[in-house]
């Protein structure tokens, strides 16, 4: 029995073992740099990769209904695994330029993909508090972690106080639902909430207002508006392949947990929280494309571009149909090599051995180094959602599934603000190839940033040719998620 | 086994029990309030009553330790005190989790010893890097 629970958490297992090992050997080894230990984080994260994609384990529910694994997790634990694994290769030769090379970077960031993992097997309010807060907890260390710069400790500052706070209201929610239907396990409280519900009950309000304190808690974490603010200050003031790491891999886990604690406990109560998704993502798609047109600095523009994007995915989970679903995590699989991508750029921006971040920045890129800005322009055509490129089949295959679910006005905006957030994405472009160039980028930008962004210009350009895995796999975990 | 204890808290207690009987369980708290308040007025109105007073400025300034006690709250100390209070609270929890641990140690079974275990590793890998980083050396 409590091997066969054992076998189904190897992953998080494996992770947990792998990054305390990391810790210790890192501790005493003493002072030497974080190569090793950042290329070993990478190795324990392929492995972990292996795991699940390989290791066939059994599916259903261990440790007494705290945690879940079905196709529907898998399918998410390898996007969030592959993006944390660009996370850390981009991270080391940054650190060690910028002077932070410190060993704790790459180990906090296995620990916060652990935390991620366990976000998306939670099963039960509480081991989705413990998953939740490892990664959250992680994460307020790494955005800090430069702390003689006045920015990551005020990023770092910012984000532990709200985050706290979201926390907070999480656990209330929690507490109001656990109050109201008499048990903290997904499964039972879907079960009591049907039962109460088809003998012509109607919801009580306290455990709506519950269902609200969860939902906001989580769109705090996933950066959904209008609990956004803390945003663009985190990811302007956080170390970039830190901000990388944070538009990507947490969005991607948070947004998982969002769907499945909605369809799977709150399943029976789709219509009170439809209306509150279908704000949420309106709200994040027009404040996200509309935000970005004033922005200078790429960091900010990014962070506005990803709040964007969390309403776009958003519309999949406000359809609240399988093919939603679907949509969603196809969604946020193109996103994360769009965003890994441009970051991948982003990264590459220096100038005499310093770090800029303005778009003005970008200026003749096309003349000075034309295959980075050949591969920005793929992205920023992604992101604007223009075919053949992968960003336009993410956002064909959501709004699709809003409008066969019926909320054709919901669809109809987000297009709009689509063709408005097109605007920035284009402009960028624009200051690439037709401004003069005033200086232009340190060459060459390493071998990692020169992986990343071939893997993800490949995936962007030729998604349209081998995007059957993709769907698929993604078809098959939506369904995962509504047969349970 | 779990799912069953879960399965087992009733969705409407209140409703069951009566709230008359829900409060009554909560009777021991009351009591238990009340003596306190009580002791505490006994004992401050006897040394009121009882003790000499001679007050001067210092006997009846607020005392804190290690401070003065009215200061400009930005006032600055030494980051130090922070670390050793937060190496304190952590192992402090420590005790805190293994005291109930201890005395229902029959009844949480090999499982319960085992997950409490894996903590303590936890806990002590911790304490290794702690110790490794020089965060125990006071200079």
């Amino acid at each position: 029995m409590i091997t066969t629970d054992l076998t189904m958490a190897l992953p998080e297992i494996f992770l947990a073992c792998a990054a305390t090992t990391l810790l210790l050997f890192g501790a005493f080894r003493g002072e030497q740099g974080a190569s090793f230990i950042s290329a070993l984080s990478v190795a324990v994260l392929a492995i972990a990769f292996g795991l699940i994609f390989l290791g066939n384990r059994p599916e259903g529910v261990a440790f007494g209904g705290l945690f879940v694994v079905d196709a529907y997790g898998d399918y998410m634990k390898l996007v969030v695994l592959v993006a944390a694994g660009f996370g850390i290769l981009m991270t080391q030769r940054f650190i060690e330029r910028e002077g932070m090379d410190r060993f704790e970077i790459p180990v906090l960031m296995v620990l916060a993909t652990l935390g991620m993992l366990m976000m998306i097997s939670a099963n039960d309010l509480m081991s989705l508090y413990v998953g939740l807060e490892l990664q959250s907890l992680s994460l307020y260390v790494i955005a800090a972690i430069r702390r003689e710069n006045l920015k990551s400790s005020e990023a770092g500052l910012k984000y532990f106080v709200l985050g706290a706070l979201s926390s907070g209201m999480l656990l209330y929610g929690s507490s109001m639902v656990y109050g109201f239907t008499g048990a903290t396990d997904f499964a039972v409280i879907g079960e009591n909430l049907s039962v109460a519900l088809s003998t012509g009950g109607v919801p009580e309000i306290g455990l709506i207002v519950g269902l609200v304190f969860i939902c906001a808690a989580i769109a705090f974490k996933i950066s959904a508006v209008p609990f956004h603010m803390w945003t663009p200050d985190v990811y302007e003031g956080a170390p970039t392949p830190v901000t990388a790491f944070f538009a990507s891999a947490p969005k991607v886990a948070g947004i998982t947990l969002f769907a499945r604690v909605l369809s799977d406990p709150f399943g029976s109560l789709v219509g009170e929280w439809q209306q509150i998704i279908v704000f949420v993502a309106l709200a994040s798609m027009i404040l996200g494309s509309l935000a970005a047109i004033k922005q200078t600095n790429i960091k900010r523009l990014m962070a506005y571009s990803s709040i964007g994007n969390i309403g776009y995915a958003l519309v999949g989970l406000a359809a609240g149909t399988q093919a939603g679903i679907e949509g969603l995590l196809i969604y946020m699989t193109i996103y994360i090599f769009m965003n890994m991508g441009t970051f991948a750029c982003i990264l590459s921006m220096r100038q005499k051995g310093t770090m800029v971040e303005n778009i003005e920045d970008l200026k003749g890129l096309s003349k000075t180094s034309p295959l980075m800005a050949f591969a920005l322009t793929v992205f920023m055509f992604s992101m604007a959602g223009i075919p053949p490129l992968a960003g336009f089949f993410g956002k064909y295959v959501v709004f699709a599934a809003a409008v066969d679910a019926g909320l054709t006005t919901l669809a109809v905006i987000g297009v709009l603000t689509s063709v408005i957030g097109a605007f920035y994405y284009l402009r960028i472009i624009k200051v690439m190839y037709f401004d003069e160039p005033t200086a232009s980028f340190d060459k060459p930008i390493g071998g990692e940033m020169t992986l990343v962004l071939t893997v993800s210009s490949v995936f962007i350009v030729f998604f349209i040719l081998f995007s059957s895995p993709i769907m698929d796999g993604a078809a098959l975990a939506a369904s995962a998620l509504f047969a349970g | 086994m779990k799912g069953d204890l879960r399965n087992s808290h009733c969705v409407d207690c209140i409703g069951e029990m009566g709230l008359d009987g829900m409060l009554a369980e909560y009777l021991p708290i009351l009591i238990f309030l009340g003596i306190a308040v009580g002791l505490a007025i006994v004992m401050m109105m006897a040394s009121v009553i009882m003790a000499k007073q001679h007050p001067d400025s210092e006997k009846i300034s607020s005392y804190e330790c290690g401070f003065e006690a009215f200061d400009d709250a930005r006032g600055r100390f030494d980051v130090r005190f922070y670390l050793v209070a937060i190496l304190f609270i952590i192992f402090d929890l420590e005790v805190a989790f293994l005291f109930p641990w201890a005395v229902s140690l029959s009844d949480v079974g090999l499982f319960g010893f085992w997950s409490m275990v894996i903590f303590l590793v936890i806990l002590t890998i911790g304490f290794a890097y702690e110790w490794k980083k020089g965060a125990l050396e006071w200079e």
